[in-house]
């Protein structure tokens, strides 16, 4: 384990009142932060420490602090969810900063994700991508077939699993160049496409889905794949490249 | 007024089929005429908000996150339980059932626990029929594994995200329903009172968080799915923003809080670092399967391990305590969360704690022996008779790597340190809260037109909730029980038309809720909401947490009712109502949560017995465990609201009848 | 919606950028295996050689439709390319105030419009300094060849295809008004117009002057061979970069992702270095070391 220490930092971060004024980088200075805080911890200690010198705390989004909901974002020192590779922000912690380092945080930038306050964005547009064809049309009546009667195999039903633990934060549109989020929409699509559950509306899916990426004003893949390295739930490329073939399927099929 | 509990006549196995066939119904042309407010879109709100959506009604759901999809049911790590019996171990409904009602310690209501019991295997089939991607074997089949509590295997998961994936399943369902338009979804809301017309649910007032403006909403039936009350002790497994108020203003309405004492504290989570601290993270209990949890037998190698001297790993075999294994040995390691945290702080109270901090509180969760075991098997099927022991080692780690990969990872980044090198450093923390607000068997409230589902109510559990059960009660609540009991309230209602919001009840309910906005935000005082928050939860960890005894919960109810007053007395909210303002949003939180806390002093203190989560000193036998006292505390202790003061809250009690099940001591030995 | 929006999504962008790619990369090793024959040396028989595969190029009816597809694919790539730059650039209107891209992308992913654009640069001027001329102009001479007249002097011949026996035309002949030559071929124009001969444009000899020349380029910068060399093997170096992203991108876009991948990339790199540098070794070659 790592020493108990302390360490002071400086901190550049995006103040913003709402999406209708300008913003700007305010500098603040925090001194003894624990190398044990996450760094959600830090910025907790840094609004306690303005909110008792009668300024306005930072507004910023977070919610289990395990990495799981997705509710947290921040692009920390230039890279989405901060230096560490496959972490959300909130299980970042301060032991990977340096005494009296200066770090910089701002929000996700992308049309789609307008700015809601300080360090916050409005995400629903995933939501929406969401709602044009993420799902099984399967009523909840509880009287479909025995959730064994379809064998599933287990190489299929694994990568599915994985491209279903996207957690929906968004990093992967905060990271790319072109501010796309077909990394989201890939992922949804594709494990849909790998379950037979999911395969009878597969060409509806991928159309109403990218129609609705589109429509955001997501940007165009690239296929640069920092995505891949900055997605804290280690979402694969491979899922861009299916939602491609779906696509195709759908489209020229 | 008298508690209703509803529960249908008949034989047990027969009481919801026979009480489905005679519920009402809603025709669907009549259906969209009305309109359903659902708060909360975790495992039961999401359920509940797409079911009803699909029936044709028309639902309106709250969330105060920024997407449904953020709930924090999707934080459940281990597995969701369903009486499939695929692994032929002689599983079954019944089996299911009586394991819910034992490990709840006998204070749940047997009709509620043997309805989920007979849904479970539908919630299998629903989520598989959705998508969800549970773990499977080779044969393509579904995998299960065991959980606390049960001898068993009967747990569907996925890899440590099962709550997850079954979220996302539900979150699709909403999300299709949605887009269907059958539901209309509120982000970044939170309900801030319910408003009663002519003693019935017809609405809500809710804060839009981004602008701060004050909304009415209005239906025919609410149903309340805001979850657990876990962060009244500050420092909880749950999320930042999980609270109490959406099922608090309802209490303060007219609604019953059952059991609030009845708290799970979950034997696995990391121990706490500072005091900086904001969240503690679990580690599934699934993890238990495997590990094998122990502290030094001496005293003195558990100081040398605190001051840095000794290695967990230079411990011999033979001065290691696996003590749930010494006291439990028909469980072991699996025995229930109460137990096991008990277990743990007992062995900690008697100076045999491993973490170096204030309270030297940490137990080992050990992983060497299963590495060893699993390394040889497969090595074995290899076809290596005679592995190395580096190539065991190798192979064992590989093996818990697949199985519980993600959470050692989650572990090593939390706390720097190799769960695959040395043990796991594990504590119990505040996880889930089995009290909540009282239903009947439809799943009312006392407000009629209020319904409260999921972890919000207090119907399953009983005193101690087992593992991998949470996910099943909330998806049952929503896709297979309100679909039904709503309905059945709402066939009465079919005539009522629009309800408007422009009535005097949601005037008043509006101003009532501007009035305790502005008074946080005019309070203008010296400290700030957490600083509150942390006291309120110091108070309740110390006192009306693991091990309650009389005098701490008196001073708990004096101290917490102290800090109320100091609250509204010296609370500093910056920034303005109307805005985003997470302080505020904190604020109002904490205001609830601080009366709630009194309350579960209060009712630790009447109920003069142990059970379950519940453990009060002076009750226990001469090995330290639980003593019920069946004769003069079975029953669901449900509060009435009686102003801010929690203390002078009216008691009212339902009974608790067994008559399918024996009540017995509780034996894990 | 399904088939129109096949040409407006942007999936389907990716696709036409991966297929007009990966098509412009085959015109590449289509390109490079002809020029290859430069190296053979400075001498008739290398640049006969030379002239008739360029003529076959040019004429040949399969390569022409080879060649108008390229030049769809080119501007359709380019055109799509720089559509798709902007409409990435619009999707972040505020930028970050600090960015660490090189910790998870490449430098030529992230400057894929950059190099293209100079690679589109290249191309334009190398169309005109040689495609142009060899197809709209008759400012490429025929191939002659020098031989001895037995009197201590030289005669220029024109190489021609058939010319009665002999393989060559004296090049006095050719005098722009009998016999003029159009393309390359040669006509009389007296009494009607009639086809004479059928010449080889010497393209050879115009790379080779061109890499060689020493004229001042812009009548200021000397020694223009030089630079011409060093603008050929620098835009090279671009493409390298361009392809070096781009061949393995193209089969992601085509939904190619899987077993094949390692395997694809490899040979994507490979390709990305060892091309350019075929390439650019042929003004090197012509400039430093043939005669």
């Amino acid at each position: 384990m790592s020493a108990k220490k302390n360490i002071n930092i400086n901190l550049k971060i995006w103040r913003q009142k709402n999406a209708s004024t300008k913003g700007k980088m305010e500098t603040y200075k925090l001194d003894n932060v624990s190398t044990d805080s996450s760094f959600l911890e830090m910025l907790d200690q840094l609004n306690e420490q303005l909110i008792n010198n009668q300024q306005e705390p930072v507004a910023f989004d977070h919610d289990c602090r395990e990495g799981i909901c997705g509710m947290c974002s921040l692009y920390i020192n230039g890279r989405a969810h901060g230096p560490d590779t496959g972490t959300t922000t909130c299980q970042l912690h301060m032991r990977k900063f340096k005494d009296g380092e200066t770090i910089f945080i701002e929000p996700w930038r992308s049309k789609a994700f307008p700015v809601v306050k300080d360090l916050m964005v409005d995400r629903s547009a995933f939501d929406r991508i969401q709602q044009a064809g993420g799902f099984v049309s399967v009523n909840t009546s509880g009287r479909t077939i025995d959730a064994n009667a379809t064998p599933i195999r287990k190489e299929d039903a694994d990568k599915a699993f994985m491209a279903a633990a996207c957690i929906g934060c968004g990093a992967c549109v905060a990271t790319c160049k072109n501010g796309s989020a077909m990394l989201f929409v890939g992922a949804k699509v594709s494990q849909y496409a790998l379950l037979p559950q999911g395969k009878v509306e597969a060409t509806e899916r991928v159309l109403n889905m990218v129609r609705q990426m589109d429509e955001e004003g997501f940007g165009n893949c690239t296929n640069t794949g920092a995505c891949e390295v900055e997605c804290p739930k280690g979402i694969s490329l491979e899922n861009i490249a299916r939602m491609n073939r779906e696509y195709l399927k759908a489209s020229v099929l | 007024m008298a508690l209703d509990s509803k529960i249908p006549q008949g034989h047990i196995s027969e009481k919801w089929t026979n009480h489905k066939n005679n519920l009402k119904l809603v025709a669907p042309n009549n259906r969209p005429k009305i309109d359903v407010i659902v708060v909360g879109t975790g495992l039961a709100g999401a359920s509940a908000a797409a079911s009803l959506g699909e029936m044709g009604y028309n639902v309106k759901a709250f969330c105060f996150q920024d997407s449904p999809r953020r709930a924090h049911s999707i934080a459940a790590q281990g597995g969701i339980n369903a009486a499939k019996n695929y692994q032929n171990d002689g599983d079954s409904t019944y089996r299911l059932f009586y394991d819910t009602i034992k490990g709840g310690d006998y204070r749940a209501r047997e009709a509620n626990v043997h309805r989920l019991a007979e849904v479970s295997s539908n919630i299998i089939d629903q989520c598989v029929a959705q998508g969800v991607p549970f773990a499977r074997d080779y044969g393509g089949l579904l995998d299960n594994r065991s959980f606390g509590g049960t001898q068993v295997q009967r747990t569907f998961y996925a890899a440590g995200q099962t709550g997850q994936q079954l979220l996302l399943g539900a979150y699709s369902a909403l999300s299709r329903q949605i887009g269907l338009g059958n539901v209309k979804m509120y982000n970044r809301h939170e309900m801030l009172d319910i408003v009663k017309v002519d003693g019935k649910a017809r609405g809500i007032i809710a804060r839009n968080l981004i602008t701060g403006e004050l909304e009415r909403h209005s239906a025919h039936a609410v149903i309340i799915a805001s979850g657990g009350y876990g962060n009244v002790y500050f420092l909880s497994t749950n999320a930042m923003g999980s609270n109490v108020t959406a099922s608090w203003k309802v209490h303060k309405k007219g609604a019953h809080f059952a059991n609030p004492c009845f708290v799970q504290i979950h034997p696995t989570c990391i121990p706490v670092h500072g005091t900086n601290q904001a969240k503690l993270t679990l580690m599934s209990e699934s993890l238990r399967n495997s590990g094998r949890i122990w502290v030094p037998a001496k005293k003195e190698d558990a100081e040398a391990i605190r001051a840095g001297k000794l290695k967990p790993t230079q411990i011999a075999e033979e001065d290691r305590d696996y003590f749930l294994e010494r006291k439990y040995p028909a469980f072991g390691n699996l025995v229930p969360r109460d137990v096991a945290s008990r277990a743990a702080k007992d062995v900690c109270d008697a100076g045999h704690g491993i973490e170096a901090n204030d309270t030297n509180e940490g137990v080992y969760l050990d992983f060497a022996s299963e590495i060893i075991t699993k390394g040889k098997q497969a090595a074995f099927t290899q076809g290596d008779h005679n592995p190395s022991d580096a190539k065991i080692q190798e192979l064992g780690k590989k093996w818990v790597e697949s199985k519980y990969g993600n959470l050692f990872t989650m572990y090593e980044k939390i706390t720097d340190e190799n769960p695959y090198e040395t043990p796991m450093k594990i504590y119990p923390a505040v996880h889930y809260t089995m009290g909540g607000v009282w239903v009947d068997y439809n799943l009312m409230s006392s407000i009629p037109g209020c319904f409260v589902a999921g972890e919000a109510n207090f119907s399953d559990h009983g005193a101690n909730r087992l593992g991998a059960s949470a996910l099943m009660q909330g998806l049952a609540d929503g896709y297979f029980v309100l679909p039904y009991t709503v309905s059945n309230y709402l066939a009465d209602e079919i005539r009522t038309g629009k309800i408007s919001t422009d009535t005097p009840e949601f005037v008043e309910a509006e101003n009532a809720v501007r009035q305790s906005i502005e008074q946080l935000i005019n309070n203008k005082g010296t400290k700030s909401v957490d600083y509150f928050h942390k006291k309120l939860g110091l108070i309740m960890w110390n006192k009306v947490g693991m091990a309650r005894n009389e005098k701490g919960l008196t001073e708990a109810i004096e101290e917490i009712g102290q800090l109320r007053e100091d609250f509204y007395a010296d609370v500093r909210v910056p920034g303005a109502a109307n805005e985003l303002n997470q302080e505020l949003e904190k604020a109002l939180r904490v205001a609830d949560f601080i009366e709630l806390g009194q309350l579960m002093a209060k009712d630790a203190l009447l109920r003069k017995e142990s059970c379950g989560g519940h453990f009060r000193e002076e009750y226990q036998d001469a090995e330290g465990e639980t003593l019920r006292d069946d004769e003069n505390f079975a029953y669901v202790a449900a509060w009435e609201y009686n102003g801010s003061d929690a203390s002078k809250s009216v008691l009212h009690k339902e009974e608790l009848k067994y008559e399918f099940i024996k009540i017995a001591a509780r034996n894990y030995k | 919606m399904a088939k129109s929006a096949f040409l407006k999504s942007s999936i389907a962008k990716k696709y036409w950028m991966a297929l007009t790619g990966l098509f412009l990369c085959l015109f590449l090793v289509g390109h490079l295996l002809g020029n290859l024959q430069l190296l053979m040396g400075n001498n008739t028989e290398a640049a006969l050689q030379f002239n008739k595969y360029a003529l076959f190029m040019t004429t040949n009816p399969a390569v022409k439709l080879l060649s108008y597809l390229t030049y769809i694919s080119i501007i359709f790539h380019a055109v799509d390319g720089i559509y798709l730059a902007i409409q990435n650039k619009k999707a972040r209107p505020v930028a970050y105030a600090m960015s660490n891209p090189s910790k998870n992308s490449s430098f030529s992913s992230r400057n894929m419009a950059v190099l293209g654009t100079v690679v589109l640069i290249f191309i334009a001027t190398h169309m005109v300094n040689f495609w142009y001329k060899m197809k709209f102009t008759d400012q490429i001479p025929l191939q002659t060849i020098s031989v001895d007249n037995g009197m201590g002097g030289k005669q220029e011949f024109i190489i021609t295809a058939d010319y009665g026996q002999s393989k060559f035309m004296p090049k006095e002949q050719l005098d722009g008004k009998n016999l003029v030559q159009v393309g390359n071929k040669i006509y009389i124009t007296k009494p009607i117009k009639v086809e004479f001969a059928e010449g080889y444009k010497d393209l050879h000899k115009v790379t080779y002057e061109f890499f060689k020349s020493k004229a001042k380029l812009f009548n200021v910068i000397p020694n223009e061979g030089l630079v011409f060399t060093l603008f050929y093997v620098l835009s090279m170096a671009f493409l390298g970069f361009h392809l070096w992203h781009g061949f393995q991108s193209a089969f992601q876009s085509l939904g190619i992702n899987g077993k094949f991948t390692p395997a694809i990339k490899v040979f994507g790199k490979a390709f990305s270095v060892i091309v350019p540098i075929l390439f650019a070794i042929i003004p090197i070659y012509i400039h430093f070391i043939s005669k």
